[in-house]
């Protein structure tokens, strides 16, 4: 009862801050400015097909590439001895610190035509390369960006797994790989799915990376949702009616990561 | 250089103070008149870095406000008309001075989210020069009263651009490829394509605003990124050659760094805009807020702030008080000549504006997209979430049975 009590506060916040303009999305998406009922909302939508598509594509490389990235690192963490853990969990924490605009306004110029990376390689006489602007720079700057969201459900996993369990595969005679692809990569199927939901849904979402490493070309879907409140046509019907689009392509893509994580190993899971 | 004239308005204005209680006769003039409004407070909602706040020596502005008046001043900043707007919408808050742009004015006129401003609480209006009253966007002048002006012109990189710039032609030009910018929003990137079409930036025409997207479509391979501020940082390390960027936010530029050229293409004609006080309907304290408009209007008040910012005074008084080579710079003061041929944006109608957001989306998104793509993506996920379901359910009866 007590318990229950405690959880007030937040759900009050919940309800305030989440349900409430939840709703508010909804009714948007579906009326007029006038606020009348329609469809036209959810039908335009269909128009920005391209971004979607450019968005969900690009978020997916992006968590791709965290995973290739994170899971080595989560690991090798998770095997250190404890002193050493904390601190290199602080050294991946460490660029959160720093301002996200900053963070990012420092890759546009790493990677510009005339930038520190490509003054570097002129210098070793490897030439330059374009990058800035482009839809490379868009991934990098989400990899940089959310890889720690990967790295921290892996490494609580991981760091959970009882070595003992390892020990016996070896013993039984599975050779390296044998062990990770049929003892520790199962086991901590949970961390990976929460990792590529955590980089996954804000990757695709994500509006001011794209607007600097890509040039403002590289439309995304968060700049679209951006354009039609600050656009020059203050839309938020438009707006509310590609959000919501947006939150049941997400809602359907964590249903999918659902599925992989086993019910009864609740790591890091989200449950849905 | 505009050091010295600000060295000595500030002088003018701390001296006098100190001096008042030596000289008896002199006290009315500078705190003692406006005592009945004292101890209120109002709201000003301007444009970042748009007043000069007593940085670098020079003027902070609403201080002296606070203590010529005792009017206190809550200022804070926006960072774009939209912006601006929608949080004037959405009614999040109360605000009693507005400074927006020419055309966000005629829209908010429109829409009667302004209130008529009372002129007689307003006498330095006089000081406003004949060309800047009654403008197209506020033919009667009722609502606004002009703050700063300037114009859109090209900046380029000496070094890389040699030929002579007197056309918006030359962000066409295919040898730059790479190496140009352009505006991220969509009124100003228009804009140039339509003054090269010789349309007009409030035309309601649909086919003109199709032809002008057309125009840039084709011109987006060889853009190098649509940016705003950005646009300070890219030009002066080199990195990009040529950009369209307002005269007065950008002269620093060129007074930074010599190999930095500005031109306005005069014959084809320029953006003219103007950024105008405005008192929003419902504003709490409109006489405070008035008697804060006849302060910015103060010549020596009005000289400080463009001194500080950088863009170009409506008023003939203060810009006689600013240095001269500022003055007669080009970039500030255009010649005649260009101004005949600058156009103001006004509001469009809201056909047009939801067509422009349309077109802008799609010269960034290289085309219009196609519904059933969407549904598919939708129905792929779908499709792939039942599967996944299915599996699931048939592991665990295998593992069941």
């Amino acid at each position: 009862m007590k318990a229950k009590r405690a959880a007030v506060p937040y759900g009050i916040w919940m309800v305030i801050f989440i349900i409430v303009p939840m709703l508010l999305v909804l009714y948007f998406a579906f009326t007029t400015q006038e606020g009348a009922f329609t469809l036209q909302n959810i039908a335009t939508v269909g128009r920005y097909s391209n971004v979607f598509v450019r968005s969900i594509w690009l978020g997916a490389v992006a968590t791709a590439v965290s995973l290739l990235i994170g899971y080595p690192v989560a690991y090798i963490i998770a095997r250190t001895r404890a002193c050493w853990q904390s601190v290199l969990i602080l050294l991946v924490i460490l660029p959160m610190w720093m301002n996200f605009l900053l963070r990012t306004y420092a890759w546009m110029t790493l990677l510009e035509d005339s930038g520190l990376i490509n003054n570097l390689l002129e210098a070793l006489g490897l030439g330059r390369v374009h990058m800035i602007n482009t839809q490379g720079a868009v991934v990098v700057g989400m990899v940089y960006n959310y890889v720690p969201y990967m790295i921290f459900p892996l490494y609580s996993v991981l760091a959970k797994m009882d070595p003992s369990v390892i020990e016996a595969a070896q013993d039984l005679g599975a050779s390296q790989a044998r062990v990770f692809w049929r003892v520790v990569l199962p086991m901590s199927m949970p961390g990976v799915i929460s990792g590529i939901t955590m980089v996954f849904v804000p990757a695709v979402s994500t509006f001011i990376i794209s607007k600097m490493l890509g040039g403002g070309a590289n439309l995304m879907i968060g700049d679209l949702i951006d354009m039609q409140f600050l656009g020059s046509s203050y839309n938020p019907n438009l707006g509310s009616a590609i959000s919501l689009v947006l939150m049941v392509l997400i809602l359907i893509c964590m249903g999918i990561m659902n599925q992989f994580d086993d019910g009864e190993s609740k790591g890091g899971g989200i449950p849905l | 250089m505009k050091k010295r004239i600000l060295g000595l308005l500030l002088a003018v204005l701390f001296l006098t103070p100190l001096a008042a209680p030596a000289v008896a006769t002199q006290g009315g003039e500078d705190g003692g008149e406006a005592a009945p409004l004292t101890g209120v407070t109002i709201n000003v909602y301007n444009w970042g870095e748009y007043i000069s706040n007593g940085v670098d020596g020079s003027l902070d502005v609403n201080a002296e406000f606070t203590r010529r008046t005792g009017i206190e001043v809550n200022y804070t900043t926006f960072e774009s008309n939209e912006s601006m707007y929608s949080k004037l919408v959405s009614g999040g808050a109360n605000y009693d001075i507005i400074i927006p742009s020419d055309y966000m004015v005629s829209r908010l006129i429109d829409e009667g989210m302004l209130e008529k401003l009372n002129f007689d609480n307003i006498p330095n209006f006089q000081y406003i020069d004949e060309a800047y009253r009654n403008p197209v966007y506020d033919p009667q002048n009722e609502y606004s009263v002009p703050y700063t002006w300037g114009v859109v012109g090209i900046f380029y990189n000496k070094n890389y651009v040699t030929e002579e710039v007197d056309s918006w032609e030359i962000l066409w030009d295919e040898q730059y490829a790479g190496k140009i910018l352009m505006f991220d929003n969509p009124r100003d990137t228009f804009g140039i394509a339509q003054k090269l079409l010789g349309f007009s930036f409030n035309s309601t025409e649909e086919s003109e605003w199709q032809e002008a997207a057309m125009l840039l479509k084709q011109q987006k391979p060889l853009v190098q990124a649509y940016v705003m501020d950005q646009i300070f940082d890219k030009m002066a390390s080199g990195e990009a050659w040529l950009g369209p960027y307002y005269a007065g936010d950008a002269a620093i530029l060129v007074e930074e760094n010599p190999n930095i050229g500005f031109a306005i293409p005069t014959e084809e004609g320029t953006n003219f805009f103007v950024d105008a006080i405005c008192i929003p309907k419902g504003a709490q304290h409109k006489e405070e807020a008035e008697a804060y408009i006849n302060f910015l209007c103060d010549p020596e008040i009005a000289a400080a702030n463009v001194d500080y910012i950088g863009y170009s005074t409506p008023e003939s008084a203060a810009k006689a008080l600013l240095d001269e080579e500022v003055v007669n710079n080009p970039i500030y003061y255009p010649p005649q000549e260009v101004l005949e041929n600058a156009e103001i944006f006004i509001n469009l109608p809201e056909e047009t504006s939801l067509l422009l957001d349309e077109l802008w989306a799609e010269v960034k998104m290289g085309g219009p997209g196609e519904t059933a793509t969407l549904i598919a993506i939708l129905a792929l996920f779908l499709a792939l979430y039942i599967a996944a379901v299915l599996y699931k359910r048939r592991k665990a009866k295998r593992e069941a049975g």
